[in-house]
């Protein structure tokens, strides 16, 4: 079964960098059949990463109003996914938006989960957060154990 | 005055962030006032002390739809600075990749942002519902630019592999022909979509805008030309400081781009650029344009749909061209010295005239950066558009009235980019 990891986000705008840190940081530490990458969040390019795909982890930054360093976790093929900024990274075509387009077409993984780190400010320069840096270990952590399971 | 405010929170099809207020008074458009976030100023400030060396990569980084042009732009105007000339295959390879970006953000904008627009959707998401075949002949374009620009760009997202003086790595022949036939059936889909955009319900209006672009001696304008107009403006890049100027308006945090001498308006990007270049279209591109309604020139902005379609095609042509004869630059880049100077250059990213200007120091370190992108420059355009056509269309209900609104700005394709979220849009009334 083929398993693909995403990061999304933008490296040079504080918290948004999160989804892509953890991408890294999941190099090595997952088995070598499943593929990790990252993307800065362009729909058509998460859709055509999600094609033929049977299995997909995503991880975001999201601004949802929750506490800052907040793990959201959805079943993206199961369950609509919450109004809001969830998932939004810094596009406005952007997370939501492929999950949409890929349900639509016929093309959204078996499995799809999506984990959602909410972020405090997209500021270009700015460092990521403490609580978000915290938060990502978590996600490494999780995203790891979910794989192992079987996911 | 009673007043009555429409918000729309979710406008999402124009890429980034921004802000967007009509003001109507007395069943007139009184004021339409465009905010726009703006990273290059960052970016300005970031490149002060570093190396010339990594402006096409930090440069490249302020969007993630239109990488190639900024790290274009970047070498070119370092180029002039360090004094070098790239020429022969450096020059086609770059040229090839400018393509592959044409093709990526033109599918993108026509297929996911724009159409929806004209088919009367919400979005890309509800048109695929009713519309699959479309919006897979979109993806379908748009992957062989992400081909492209991942053969040439040395990697996926945010192509490396662009130094000043040329590549740090010369694409494999044979990777490179393999891009052809991919390219063939974009250019099938390129084809079968200025057919298609022709048959959309398109508004018949017109506006007099100063057009502007680069224009070349002999081809379509991507990485070099001069900097002309329909007004007669001919200069090089190096004089734009001299013809142009950025303002700062009250609404905007942006900064706004305006004609000096004349203090007025212009407009870069698809409409510029085929009517000042349509002689140097391909004989297939400009057929196709033909038939689908277009003359020489195009001045009525709802028809750059079917302009970016012919720019496509054009792109596709262009890259099987440069492909067919591909042979691996060797070296890939030439070589350089730093010295004191300064450079400039504009290129044509996909939303239109894209200017660097630079300063360094003897030893190739930063003075100075100024980045004026294609949408600052079409802004307050934008807002002029906004002026004179949302007028007809004043008695319209609050939510046709505000859907025009957002198509006429997706129009120029703004790439407020590289920025977050969404264009917050409110209709004032009195």
């Amino acid at each position: 079964m083929t398993l693909v990891v995403i990061g999304i986000g933008h490296p040079d705008r504080g918290d948004d960098a999160v989804g892509r840190l953890v991408a890294t940081r999941l190099r090595g530490r997952v088995p070598a059949a499943v593929t990790v990458v990252e993307e800065e969040g362009e729909a058509t390019r998460l859709v055509d990463r999600l094609r033929g795909t049977a299995s997909a982890i995503l991880v975001d930054a999201s601004l949802s109003g929750a506490a800052v360093g907040t793990i959201h976790r959805f079943d993206a093929a199961n369950d609509p996914l919450p109004e809001g900024n969830l998932g939004m990274s810094t596009h406005g075509f952007g997370l939501a938006e492929a999950i949409g387009l890929a349900r639509a077409l016929g093309s959204l993984p078996q499995r799809c989960v999506i984990y959602a780190i909410e972020a405090r400010s997209f500021d270009l320069g700015a460092a990521l957060s403490a609580e978000v840096a915290a938060a990502a270990d978590d996600v490494v952590e999780r995203v790891v154990a979910e794989i192992r399971a079987g996911a | 005055m009673p007043r009555k405010t429409i918000k729309v929170e979710n406008l999402a099809r124009v890429e980034g962030e921004g802000a967007l207020t009509v003001t109507i008074r007395d069943g007139k458009v009184r004021n339409a006032a465009l905010r726009l976030f703006e990273p290059p100023r960052f970016f300005e400030a970031f490149l002060r002390g570093r190396d010339f060396s990594e402006a096409p990569d930090v440069t490249a980084r302020i969007c993630g739809i239109c990488p190639v042009a900024y790290q274009m732009s970047a070498v070119h105007a370092m180029e002039d600075a360090l004094g070098i000339e790239v020429d022969g295959r450096i020059r086609e390879l770059r040229r090839l990749l400018y393509c592959g970006e044409w093709i990526e953000s033109h599918g993108l904008h026509i297929y996911m942002l724009h159409a929806p627009d004209f088919l009367g959707y919400e979005g890309a998401i509800e048109m695929a519902r009713d519309h699959p075949d479309l919006v897979q002949r979109g993806l379908a374009m748009k992957r062989a630019g992400n081909e492209l620009m991942t053969v040439l760009g040395g990697r996926e997202i945010h192509p490396i592999n662009v130094r000043v003086g040329g590549f740090y790595k010369a694409p494999r022949r044979r990777d490179v022909l393999a891009l052809s036939d991919p390219l063939k059936r974009a250019r099938d889909i390129a084809l079968e979509t200025v057919r298609w955009t022709a048959t959309l319900e398109i508004p018949d209006v017109h506006r007099d805008y100063e057009l502007v672009s680069l224009r070349h001696e002999s081809e379509y304008p991507l990485n070099e030309g001069r900097i002309v107009s329909n007004r007669g403006l001919d200069i090089a890049a190096r004089e734009y400081d001299t013809h142009f100027e950025e303002i700062h308006v009250p609404h905007s945090t942006a900064l706004q781009s305006r004609r000096r001498e004349t203090r007025s308006t212009y407009l870069v990007g698809p409409l510029a650029r085929y009517s000042l270049n349509y002689d140097h279209l391909t004989p297939t591109a400009r057929e196709a344009a033909r038939a689908a309604g277009l003359g020489p020139t195009c001045t009525n902005p709802y028809q750059s749909i079917i302009v970016r379609a012919v720019e496509v095609l054009y792109a596709c042509e262009e890259a099987l061209r440069i492909i067919a004869s591909y042979e691996e630059p060797s070296p890939p880049a030439v070589t350089i010295e730093p010295r004191a100077g300064s450079g400039y250059a504009a290129t044509e990213a996909p939303r239109g005239l894209l200017y660097h200007g630079y300063r360094i120091d003897r030893h190739g370190t930063i003075l100075s950066a100024q980045i004026v992108p294609p949408t600052a420059q079409n802004q307050p355009t934008i807002e002029e558009d906004l002026m004179t056509f949302i007028n007809d269309w004043i008695d319209l209900p609050d939510d046709a009235l505000r859907h025009r609104c957002e198509q006429t700005v997706r129009n120029h394709d703004p790439c407020i980019s590289c920025a977050t979220h969404f264009l917050d849009l409110r209709i004032d009334r009195a």
